[in-house]
């Protein structure tokens, strides 16, 4: 009996397809998701925008979303990659639903869940490019944590991705403390959004505030926030740096 | 009953819709040493006769804690049970890893009823020879199940398994109705008072038992020999002591106490054989 050891490139092209799908650069983004903790529970924000590069490609993304009953994610970076994400927590939820023994996943659960998924993915140098904000409410408790794509987690009481690391924390330290109602709430969230509005070049003036508390998640209808360009320093930007654009 | 011809695989059914090898390793468990479990609305208690193969040896270990929420106490072929235990501790902690939650005890106990069930449906395979006592808390509360070679699993406020153990669960059911709403304090007495039952005569000493505590803010643990002689000094009244002798009693008391769980056995068997504790 007689066999041949078969030369191929066939490792060589195996190798080849590996690399090509490994994540090397985010495609459609988002921008930033600021988020608080409230009186009742979370405050969340969010514009629609999807980036293609510079190009402001796609209005209508949804950044936000609910996740089983005591959980909302909101997700900065590759919308695909969140898509992704969502894939996999659909399936969490969907198995931990079957049980059906009156235990539930919680916002720590699924915060500490997406953490190892992220550090996991960075380990095999394939990450999910995204910057996650994860707040829930569970038995009166608030919570609210972030998780970035290599896989820095932690939990605070307010928390912005992207941009918003810049221009929204900073109000946010200065402006945020504890039990604000809702209406304090909502007025900080805007405030810092529309800091964003006007000084991030990927954002969009279309936004969606979401909250969740014990009851539940609610994401509110699109609106846009009101903007004044009529500030002196806007009428000629370059006064104070000549040459610049 | 047993030695026909059906009883020779796991996996051939007897025409009467039994499959006697999971029969057999339940009997098993009837010949190991009483194990016993209750719950009240924020703890469980564990509790197990300590049994030793020969007055030269120490005994066999019998309850595990799998996690500072769950513990187990174990009736049956030990090295089954350590096995599995080591199966628990690992989900749980493989549970509390990716979630930073502890794993609920209803989840941990299905988990293990399916790889017990596994057992009895492959032709290589045998049963695991071992029921499990599986006491625990999570969100919902306060849990006490008991996983059999079967693959079944039940929810109980309080049982015993292992040899002897029907005196035991005589004793829990005249009482079970207190133990949801039972102090701590109570719970341990009912579970030394359980295990006092299935000694039958023998007198009630802190080194043959050991017993074990969970509850609310309370992570698993075990309790030391003083404290579980305070308990049974309560109640006990050491009859040896109102007699003549008084110490001289003690020594045939003693002595009888190793002949007692030297000859420990379940139904017509003449030995223990030694794999089973």
């Amino acid at each position: 009996m007689t066999f041949t050891i078969p030369i191929e490139n066939g490792d060589a092209g195996k190798v080849a397809e590996a690399e090509s799908q490994r994540t090397l650069y985010p495609y459609v983004t988002g921008t930033s998701i600021v988020a608080i903790k409230y009186k009742d529970g979370v405050l969340m924000a969010s514009d629609m925008g999807g980036s293609y590069g510079s190009t402001l490609r796609y209005k209508n993304i949804e950044r936000m979303k609910a996740i089983g009953k005591h959980s909302l994610l909101g997700a900065s970076g590759e919308i695909s990659d969140f898509q992704e994400i969502l894939r996999y927590l659909d399936e969490l939820t969907l198995n931990d639903n079957m049980w059906d023994d009156g235990n539930s996943l919680g916002p720590k659960e699924i915060h500490n869940y997406l953490t190892r998924v992220m550090y996991n993915r960075r380990n095999k140098f394939n990450p999910l490019w995204n910057t996650l904000v994860l707040g829930g409410v569970k038995n009166g408790k608030s919570y609210l944590g972030m998780v970035s794509m290599i896989g820095v987690s932690f939990e605070d009481d307010h928390v912005a991705t992207g941009f918003g690391n810049h221009l929204a924390r900073p109000i946010l330290r200065d402006e945020w403390h504890a039990d604000l109602s809702f209406e304090d709430g909502v007025k900080l969230l805007e405030k810092c959004m529309r800091v964003l509005l006007y000084r991030d070049r990927s954002a969009i003036n279309k936004l969606q505030i979401a909250k969740i508390t014990e009851e539940g998640v609610t994401v509110s209808q699109p609106y846009s926030l009101k903007t004044f360009w009529e500030y002196s320093s806007f009428h000629n930007p370059t006064a104070s740096a000549e040459g610049s654009w | 009953m047993f030695r026909n011809q059906y009883d020779t695989d796991v996996t051939t059914w007897s025409p009467t819709g039994r499959l006697f090898q999971v029969e057999y390793a339940m009997e098993a468990v009837k010949q190991g040493s009483a194990a016993i479990g209750l719950r009240s609305r924020s703890h469980v208690v564990l509790a197990c006769v300590n049994k030793a193969q020969s007055e030269l040896s120490s005994h066999q270990r019998k309850i595990f804690k799998v996690d500072d929420h769950i513990g187990v106490a174990i009736a049956g072929l030990t090295a089954d049970g350590r096995v599995l235990s080591r199966y628990m501790r690992s989900e749980s902690i493989n549970h509390s890893f990716t979630y930073e939650s502890p794993l609920s005890v209803g989840r941990l106990v299905v988990r293990l009823a399916d790889k017990a069930q596994v057992c009895t449906q492959r032709s290589w395979k045998r049963p695991y020879g071992v029921g499990l006592l599986v006491g625990g808390l999570d969100e919902s509360g306060a849990h006490l199940y008991y996983n059999c070679p079967s693959g079944n699993y039940f929810e109980y406020q309080a049982f015993a398994i292992g040899s002897r153990s029907q005196a035991a669960k005589t004793y829990l059911e005249r009482r079970y109705e207190s133990f949801q709403e039972s102090s701590r304090e109570d719970l341990i007495k009912d579970a030394i008072m359980a295990i006092r039952e299935t000694l039958q005569g023998e007198t009630l000493k802190s080194s043959l038992c050991t017993v074990s505590v969970l509850g609310v803010e309370e992570p698993f643990h075990f309790l030391d020999q003083e404290s579980i002689q305070k308990v049974i000094d309560t109640f006990e009244k050491v009859p040896e002591e109102e007699e003549d002798a008084g110490e001289g009693e003690a020594e045939p008391e003693a002595a009888l106490v190793a002949a007692g769980t030297g000859e420990q056995g379940g139904s017509g068997d003449q030995d223990v054989a030694p794999m089973e504790m």
